[in-house]
């Protein structure tokens, strides 16, 4: 308790110190630098605290991980092994697999959030408790993935057949007749991560409806008003005007959820830590990091970093595109 | 006429709603009147109509309902959760009772955590705040060679997934004695707080008029007048929505904090430790689970504005 209450000083009183002092400090000895080389010092003392924190937790590790990703397990003195942790990955079971379910996950999860979102999204506009309706569906992507794991957890409870069951949806379906499914233990492959990534939809539809919703309220009134002149139907017109219009909008969307499930832990880690089939990239490289393999841990890392770059490079350049249209 | 307002069911048209005014077409061209619709077609859009809030609501109370089921699940003892299904507290409200959330007060792991979450967000969201405004400004507004570079830098970093810093950052951390403790936990969600809040802010920072940064200058304010009084409450909107993004994206974080963390868990981590494959303390996860929930959800209801603001900028992140 005593540590915390330090640590609770060094932040309330030390944190705020520092910022006003740095800031104090930096100012006086500009003030003090001959006016030619003002304009020169100033904005790296501005830059300074940020670029610090990126080099030395950010970029020199970032260096270090890919380095580290061609040598040994050894901890002390790791050797040069070339490119035998990759191999091992692209050629072991576990990996293999959790390459698989990052597929499924990406699959499924950008399929499910942005096609509910769009179907939310168009759809909602036409209710007249609009916010309540989004406010709920939003609500589960504030919360922790812990907590959405513990909620779940509640959802997805089994108790052998003959049993009461506890969990919401095994007791629903044991209501019609059908055999309770142990849905995070399950032997069948894809059970148990379909489930999982049924706790992801359920987080993430919000965020896909919101921005889509968004758009959609963006989409000029006379352009739908024209196309319903011209004797189109609803349908038409969503499948005509209105989708075409939302694509960048989608693109984003997509990629963020493609993103999301490439990153996929937290869930995975406090349900099943990839047992039952439900392994995935980002959890594989915590237990190698756990096994003391760095060698392999910093190899995985490195893939999820290849596999992101290329997804995140397109998203920025979206992001700009509409940056400068606003 | 659009669908929704053929339907009987739809609220009647605003007062104010301009009347449609005739036009004058030359003498001898066919006057053109939209056809009514159909019989089939109407009924199709009242199904359509209703179809659509059915859906609506089916969907919020499905969404609605693992987290009401947890809250009840909370509300009853270990004893009655593991013998029957939180529903049977619908109809047997005498289950419910409190003292899941007595025990969990005095349960010091888990109060000591939700502590401990307090002092990693706070410091976390005020350093990236700060240190990315001076920055993103600097880029901004301040003239200087390498300013491009820097700040393609910074994009750049956006894309980097924390696992890649992770093991090399334990061994920073290990030198700097601060390993498994709260400052390393703030280090790293400050080092990856930032490029994202200097490529949102320099961005919001460029939509201020040039004359409005000059002609504070010539008054004779001196730049830090100028970012102070000028450049900061016109970045308000984009400060607020990244303070909410990056506490959020803090506090409900359990990666940096299982890896660097362990001293001084926060409650991702303490809920995880209790959470097991099928024997679970249901007691201390469901009422701590709702717990952790509460900041964010209070937060969310407050400013829901900023809220979807900062999702609609944070989709990069």
């Amino acid at each position: 308790m005593d540590s915390q209450l330090l640590t609770a000083l060094e932040v309330v009183v030390g944190v705020p110190a520092v910022l006003v002092g740095y800031i104090w400090l930096t100012e006086r000895i500009v003030t003090l630098v001959p006016p030619k080389w003002q304009k020169r010092v100033r904005p790296w003392f501005w830059l300074g605290p940020a670029l610090g924190f990126l080099g030395f937790f950010l970029i020199y590790p970032t260096i270090g991980t890919i380095i580290r990703s061609f040598q040994s397990r050894n901890v002390r003195n790791p050797e040069w092994v070339g490119l035998a942790n990759y191999k091992w990955f692209f050629t072991n079971d576990a990996a293999v697999q959790a390459l698989l379910n990052n597929a499924l996950w990406l699959v499924m999860l950008t399929v499910f959030t942005v096609g509910l979102g769009l179907v939310i999204a168009v759809l909602v506009d036409r209710v007249r408790y609009e916010a309540w309706a989004k406010s709920i569906i939003f609500l589960p992507l504030a919360i922790s993935m812990v907590a959405a794991g513990v909620i779940w957890k509640f959802m997805y409870d089994f108790r052998p057949p003959g049993q009461p069951q506890t969990g919401t949806l095994n007791a629903a379906i044991g209501a019609v007749g059908i055999n309770p499914v142990a849905w995070l233990q399950s032997p069948t492959f894809g059970v148990s991560t379909f489930a999982l990534i049924a706790i992801m939809i359920w987080m993430w539809t919000g965020f896909a409806m919101v921005i889509i919703s968004a758009a959609v309220k963006g989409i000029d009134p006379e352009l739908l008003e024209a196309a319903r002149l011209d004797g189109a139907g609803e349908w038409q017109i969503f499948r005509k005007v209105t989708f075409p219009l939302l694509g960048p909008t989608l693109a984003v969307v997509s990629t963020t959820m493609v993103i999301t499930s490439l990153k996929t832990f937290d869930i995975v880690y406090t349900l099943t830590n990839g047992n039952y089939d439900t392994e995935v990239i980002a959890n594989l490289m915590i237990k190698q990091m756990s096994f003391n393999d760095f060698g392999r841990a910093s190899a995985v890392a490195v893939v999820l970093l290849l596999a992101i770059i290329p997804v995140m490079a397109f998203n920025i350049r979206q992001f700009r595109a509409q940056e400068s249209i606003r | 006429m659009t669908s929704q307002r053929s339907a009987p069911v739809a609220p009647p048209p605003p007062l104010l709603e301009p009347m449609p005014v005739p036009e004058l077409e030359p003498a001898g061209t066919a006057v053109r009147v939209e056809p009514r619709p159909s019989v089939l077609k109407r009924l199709v859009a009242i199904l359509g109509s209703g179809a659509a809030r059915v859906f609506i609501i089916v969907v919020g109370l499905f969404w609605l309902f693992p987290t009401l089921g947890l809250a009840v699940a909370s509300l009853r003892t270990a004893a009655d959760n593991s013998a029957t299904g939180w529903w049977t507290a619908l109809t047997a409200p005498s289950q419910l009772t409190l003292d899941n959330y007595a025990a969990l007060l005095g349960n010091e792991r888990i109060t000591g955590s939700l502590w401990n979450t307090v002092l990693i967000a706070v410091p976390s969201t005020v350093l990236v705040l700060v240190l990315g405004a001076l920055g993103a400004y600097a880029l901004a507004w301040l003239d200087f060679r390498g300013r491009d570079v820097v700040f393609v830098l910074a994009v750049a970093l956006t894309i980097v997934p924390v696992q890649v810093a992770l093991i090399p950052d334990a061994a920073v951390f290990r030198a700097l004695g601060i390993f498994g403790d709260i400052p390393a936990v703030i280090a790293f969600h400050v080092a990856f707080g930032l490029p994202f809040a200097v490529f949102l802010l320099r961005n919001y920072f460029l939509g201020l008029p040039e004359d409005m940064i000059e002609a504070a200058r010539a008054d004779g304010a001196s730049e830090f007048t100028v970012f102070r009084r000028v450049a900061l409450p016109f970045a308000w909107p984009a400060l607020g929505s990244l303070a909410l993004f990056q506490f959020l994206w803090v506090w409900n974080d359990l990666l940096v904090a299982l890896v660097f963390g362990f001293n001084n868990p926060p409650i991702t981590y303490a809920i995880r430790e209790q959470t097991r494959a099928f024997a679970s303390n249901i007691d201390v996860i469901a009422p701590g689970a709702l717990v952790s929930m509460a900041v964010p959800l209070i937060l969310f209801f407050t400013f829901q504005r900023y809220f979807l603001r900062s999702m609609l900028d944070g989709a990069l992140k």
